[in-house]
């Protein structure tokens, strides 16, 4: 479904990702697990169009994306969850939500998939009309992955869901992750919190500042020593 | 370490938000003007309820046009964090516009010379909606234009090249229509493409007869006071509407907000900066023609000072904000008026720039105005 080949991204001169290359298949849930600075992050701005790579290629489908604006991405079916939720603080909960449906036009359409956002979100309808920036984090997590959910993607980016909450939070949000997944959206999962990421996942890769340096079954990694030691502390 | 993200949380923040350094100078300052303003004020007011009462209704006129092009500044600064100081040069350029479909082409009177048998009223209205709304598409294509050529480019580059920019245009708008063969730097005298009628208030409002003046000890007032202030009051609710419920305008919010999350959500955002720049002109466009319309004579630098008043008031109610900027532009005009007449004509000026230099140092964040807290 995604395919990422040889990615280069510079920030002026620094050289973030240096030929990154990875696979994401129809149906799976796939882990970039890395270090704070390992580059996750901005590969996840690089597949969404926020940045440009200056060498590599990704495609989506079969279709090219790598020159394509962020605001045609979405289009073809992927959104992003970007790190640190960005939620629009003036705005209510249901303009939030309703901005992550602003490439659909059909109302009534519109209207499904926000009540199912509404059903698998039910504290977000109850606070409909408060401002997004008076949510708590873990409500922003949620309102977050709603408003990304409005587009109807079939690939949903999560750049570290986990981050900042509660272990019972992090718990209830990997618990609609596995439930979008099963409903039929794939997912590309960015965390630093490995061992729960790790649990729900297919398949992962190890990034270490711009590389790939380890792939495969998340079991597999899981159980490998190195990662146990750099990334599970154990 | 990317700067705007992860560390936010564990970035030391500055002890509780104060204001500038010396602000209590501003502060005791601001309190014992506003004393002897008011008391000073106060006294005319007793002596001469009438006076006050026209007075008031002359800076409202004022405020309600400085209204409508405070709005393209707070909703431009709002999304690009540009000081946009061609706007009130846009501003001149509606006025111009309006003059030459005027007195040139007559386009006031079109629905007369195509339909003879119209009547005369309802031509002069559709003719005067039809003027109106040339002079704000012509704004609107110069400030698109202008968003494209001058500061589209400069988007990232810091802010302080795009502001200078802006200057330039500013300049260059005013001295290439000051060229011979453009609008000439001469004062030239405004044709209304609508008669204008007057009332005056004496138990009942009474026209005046045209060519004669006002009884004294009365308040009058023109039908071109009434078309500025529904036109002012009109804008504003349409403004509201768009922001708060149209989708583009709700993209607005979020782009002014947060851009590349904006785009996240498939949101173009370039074309909403234009959208923002057009709506600002076009109000900018029918602020110029009524401006034109209540003052009878143009030249090519009469934006500079509505422009320059008008950007007070943005910055007085909040710059950012739209209610900020209406409210701002209706204390603005007051502030005018009344010191027109109960201080002196020359300190009209002066006392715009009074105010901003309180506010700045008072309250920068103006009167609806958010503390500052960026994003991306
Ligand atoms: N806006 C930026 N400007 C410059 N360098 C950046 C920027 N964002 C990230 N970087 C650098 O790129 C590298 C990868 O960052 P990032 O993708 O955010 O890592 P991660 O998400 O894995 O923590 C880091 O070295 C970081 O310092
Ligand atoms: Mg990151």
């Amino acid at each position: 479904m995604l395919r990422v080949e040889n990615l280069h991204v510079f920030y002026g001169a620094i050289h973030a990702l240096q030929g990154v290359s990875f696979h994401v298949e129809k149906g799976e849930i796939v882990t970039l697990i890395g270090a704070n600075g390992a580059g996750k992050s901005t590969t996840l701005r690089t597949l969404s169009g926020i940045l440009r790579p200056r060498d590599g290629s990704i495609a989506l489908n079969g279709q090219e994306l790598t020159t394509m604006p962020a605001e045609k991405i979405v289009k073809l079916g992927m959104s992003h969850v970007p790190e640190g939720r960005r939620i629009f603080a003036p705005l209510t909960v249901k303009e939030n939500i309703m901005m992550g449906a602003y490439t659909r036009s059909d109302p009534a359409e519109i209207q499904t998939t926000l009540a199912r956002a509404y059903k698998s979100f039910p504290r977000l309808k109850e606070r409909e009309s408060q401002y997004g920036g008076t949510l708590s984090g873990g409500e922003q997590q949620m309102l977050a992955m709603a408003r990304a959910l409005m587009s109807q993607p079939s690939l949903l980016l999560l750049d570290e869901p986990s981050m900042g909450l509660s272990p019972i939070l992090v718990e209830e949000i990997f618990k609609i992750i596995v439930e979008i997944n099963k409903q039929g959206t794939t997912i590309l999962l960015v965390e630093q919190n490995a061992q729960m990421a790790l649990s729900i996942s297919n398949r992962a890769y190890v990034l270490e500042t711009g590389s790939i340096v380890l792939s495969g079954d998340a079991k597999e990694i899981a159980s490998n020593p190195d990662v146990k030691k750099a990334y599970l502390g154990i | 370490m990317p700067a705007s993200t992860v560390n936010t949380k564990a970035a030391p923040r500055p002890a509780a938000r104060r204001g500038p350094p010396l602000a209590w100078v501003g502060w005791v300052f601001l309190i014992l003007l506003a004393l002897v303003t008011v008391i000073y004020i106060g006294s005319k007011a007793w002596s001469n309820p009438i006076l006050f009462l026209q007075n008031f209704l002359d800076g409202l006129k004022l405020g309600f046009v400085y209204a409508l092009i405070a709005l393209g500044y707070t909703m431009v600064y709002g999304i690009v964090k540009l000081i946009n100081f061609a706007h009130g040069d846009v501003f001149m350029v509606g006025a111009f516009t309006s003059f030459y479909a005027v007195s040139r082409f007559n386009l006031h009177q079109w629905p007369l010379a195509l339909f003879p048998g119209i009547n005369p009223g309802l031509s002069i209205v559709i003719g005067s909606l039809t003027v109106v709304l040339l002079s704000m598409g012509v704004c609107v294509i110069l400030a698109v234009t202008i968003e494209r050529v001058a500061y589209k480019p400069l988007r990232d580059a810091p802010r302080i090249a795009a502001l200078i920019t802006a200057i330039g245009v500013s300049f260059f708008l005013e001295f290439f229509g000051a060229l011979p063969f453009v609008f000439s730097g001469r004062f030239i005298p405004y044709k209304s493409p609508f008669p204008t009628t007057a009332w005056y208030i004496q138990d009942g409002i009474h026209p005046i007869v045209s060519g004669t003046a006002s009884p004294d000890n009365t308040i009058s007032f023109s039908n071109i006071f009434l078309i500025i202030a529904a036109a002012s009051i009109l804008v504003q609710i349409l403004l509201q509407f768009i922001v708060k419920r149209t989708k583009v305008g709700i993209a607005m919010r979020a782009a002014s907000y947060d851009k590349s999350t904006a785009r996240l959500m498939g949101i173009n955002v370039d074309q909403i900066i234009s959208f923002t720049f057009a709506i600002g002109a076009a109000f900018a466009g029918l602020g110029g023609v009524l401006y034109a319309v209540a003052y009878s004579s143009i030249w090519t630098q009469l934006g500079i000072l509505p422009g320059l008043k008008a950007f007070v008031a943005a910055v007085l109610g909040g710059i950012g904000s739209i209610p900020g900027a209406f409210v701002g532009a209706l204390i603005m005009g007051q502030a005018e008026s009344l010191t027109m007449s109960y201080i002196s004509t020359p300190m009209r000026d002066a006392v715009a720039f009074t105010i901003l230099i309180i506010v700045l140092l008072v309250k920068p964040t103006g009167l609806f105005g958010e503390p500052a807290q960026e994003k991306a």
